[in-house]
């Protein structure tokens, strides 16, 4: 079941309550299906809205990616979404549990990696808590360490590893290798993967990388004047390849949507056998 | 061929160093010892030295000392825990910020050296105005410092820690607080400079122990070397508190790359 984030805030009246009823709670949204509804969402700056009767669906375990030009909203949505930016019109419905990656790792300089892995979770958290969403990231030997000795890789999985151990239903990742080397970037993105694939919760993930979020999403967004403007499911099997003759049809479709011209040049043909469908979401 | 290391030994750097003030302190103890610099101009460095030993064996300059520390301790206390708290306020509250923050940066703009005659008048010629003026420069820069380190915290920090799930209170002790931790060391660095300073001017006014009421008492008598020795003992005690301010840094901040070294 979603929590309500309806315009100003109504959040925060769900019991975060013992496992089992987060289990119930969670068969009750599989039901149901949705981990995110948004409908008619508007978040104006200054008399510009950003975004303008949004709408948005996520169903609960689906990886779907965002995708948009620079400026285009992405990040304000995903902070809507996060519940931290309740300045809103319309209906946002989000689960109770959820976490963020930001671009950058935004760890306290101040505080050992695995204090800032544990900081903000309820009760009193163990440090093998810590340890274990740590080595979970392949960060297991940098348990103690002070955040500035990290490298950029390692404090974004430190970043997730953060975000993780909440175990959120929602994980709301905001080009979070945006600023990585393309090795380190590989790495991480399939360190993704694996974790989704055992977690199972919902993804929302911010990029501007299309190859990303083909590699990594069950469905992608292009977001445009405020709204999602047009969607396809990435219907390729996993773990996906670069090569995969249908990759390279929906990548063109998506770099012509984000105009990006004379990026089809560089896609195979695109085959009537094309498994992936698309549609345009409507424009209301 | 030429070998990589070309270097010609040279003398150390810290020998060349000491040579500059090695000499000057020569050149003074000639200059004194041939009569060119009189003693009630400058005393010599070998009298200098001999009224320092003097001064420590009859125990005058020790109980002057404490005296004078005394005072900077109470001033560092109540000067310090009226900074921290003024900028507390201020920074972690709109409303704070309106009512305290105006009236500090109004209040700024007053060398505050020159309120010691308002001091004298409110407070008398004791302890009372000396303390004062401690307190008032260490609040100051104290209040300056926290305030600026509050409102400097990485607005995206905060907004983590908000996605967190942390509440106002886990924000200002895990976010904000930290964050403006080395902003406060600056502070407390300045203050203390500034609390030997105003601990000098203080003294200045009618002491009847402590090291400013000796350095007085030698005015009167032509006595330069033990205005000297004071000096010293000032610039001596002031390097002591700038090591224990620093030593407290490098336990406070060891999380900052900057202070890993050594
Ligand atoms: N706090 C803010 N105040 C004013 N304008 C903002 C604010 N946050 C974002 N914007 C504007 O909203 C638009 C979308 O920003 P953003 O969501 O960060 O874009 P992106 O899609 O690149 O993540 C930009 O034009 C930006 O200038
Ligand atoms: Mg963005």
């Amino acid at each position: 079941m979603a929590t309500d984030v309806h315009g100003s805030v109504t959040d925060e009246e769900e019991e975060i309550g013992a496992v089992g009823l987060r289990k119930e709670q969670r068969a009750v949204r599989a039901a149901s299906g949705a981990a995110v509804q948004v409908d008619g969402l508007v978040r104006a700056f200054g008399g510009r809205a950003v975004l303008d009767e949004l709408q948005l669906d996520i169903q609960t375990g689906e990886f779907v990616a965002l995708l948009g030009r620079s400026g285009c909203g992405k990040s304000t949505l995903l902070k809507v979404l996060a519940g931290l930016d309740r300045d809103i019109e319309g209906e946002v419905l989000v689960p109770r549990r959820k976490a963020v990656a930001f671009q950058a790792p935004r760890l306290m300089p101040w505080k050992r990696v695995w204090r800032n892995v544990l900081l903000g979770l309820p009760g009193r958290p163990e440090r093998d808590t810590a340890v274990r969403a740590l080595e979970e990231v392949g960060l297991g030997h940098r348990v103690d360490a002070w955040p500035k000795t990290l490298s950029g890789g390692e404090a974004q999985r430190a970043s997730l590893a953060r975000a993780l151990v909440r175990e959120p239903d929602l994980l709301l990742l905001d080009e979070p290798f945006g600023a990585l080397d393309a090795l380190t970037r590989i790495k991480a993105q399939q360190l993704v993967a694996e974790l989704w694939q055992e977690r199972g919760c919902a993804v929302l993930l911010v990029t501007h990388d299309v190859e990303e979020a083909l590699l990594l999403a069950d469905r992608a967004l292009v977001m445009e004047d405020g709204r999602i403007a047009y969607e396809t499911t990435v219907d390729l099997p996993r773990p996906r390849e670069i090569s995969d003759p249908g990759f390279g049809a929906l990548r063109a479709r998506l770099l012509e949507r984000l105009g990006v011209a004379g990026a089809q040049s560089t896609a195979p043909a695109h085959s009537p056998a094309d498994s992936s469908t698309d549609r345009a979401a409507e424009a209301a | 061929m030429v070998p990589v290391s070309g270097r010609r030994r040279v003398v150390p750097r810290w020998v060349r160093r000491t040579v500059g003030p090695v000499a000057l302190v020569v050149l003074w103890q000639v200059l004194s010892a041939t009569g060119v610099l009189e003693g009630d101009i400058l005393a010599s460095p070998g009298t200098i030295a001999a009224t320092a030993g003097d001064l420590v064996s009859d125990g005058t300059l020790p109980s002057a000392m404490l005296v004078s520390l005394q005072r900077v301790a109470v001033g560092l206390v109540l000067g310090g825990v009226a900074g921290v708290v003024l900028a507390l306020v201020s920074g972690l509250s709109r409303l704070g910020e309106d009512l305290v923050d105006a009236t500090v940066q109004m209040l700024r703009s007053i060398p505050w050296v020159g309120v010691i005659p308002l001091f004298i008048i409110w407070l008398g010629i004791g302890e009372a105005p000396k303390i004062a003026l401690i307190s008032l420069g260490v609040a100051f820069h104290l209040y300056l410092n926290v305030y600026a380190g509050i409102r400097g915290v990485d607005a995206q920090l905060v907004e983590a820690g908000t996605s967190l799930g942390l509440s106002r209170w886990g924000l200002i002790r895990h976010v904000v607080l930290p964050g403006a931790l080395p902003g406060a060391m600056t502070g407390l660095r300045y203050s203390l400079a500034t609390a030997w300073l105003a601990l000098v001017f203080g003294e200045q006014v009618n002491a009847d122990d402590g090291l400013g009421f000796l350095m007085n008492q030698a005015r009167e008598f032509f006595r330069t070397d033990v205005i000297v020795v004071c000096l010293v003992v000032y610039a001596i005690l002031g390097l002591i508190a700038d090591f224990l301010v620093r030593t407290l840094e490098r336990l406070l901040l060891q999380w900052r790359p900057t202070f890993t070294g050594q």
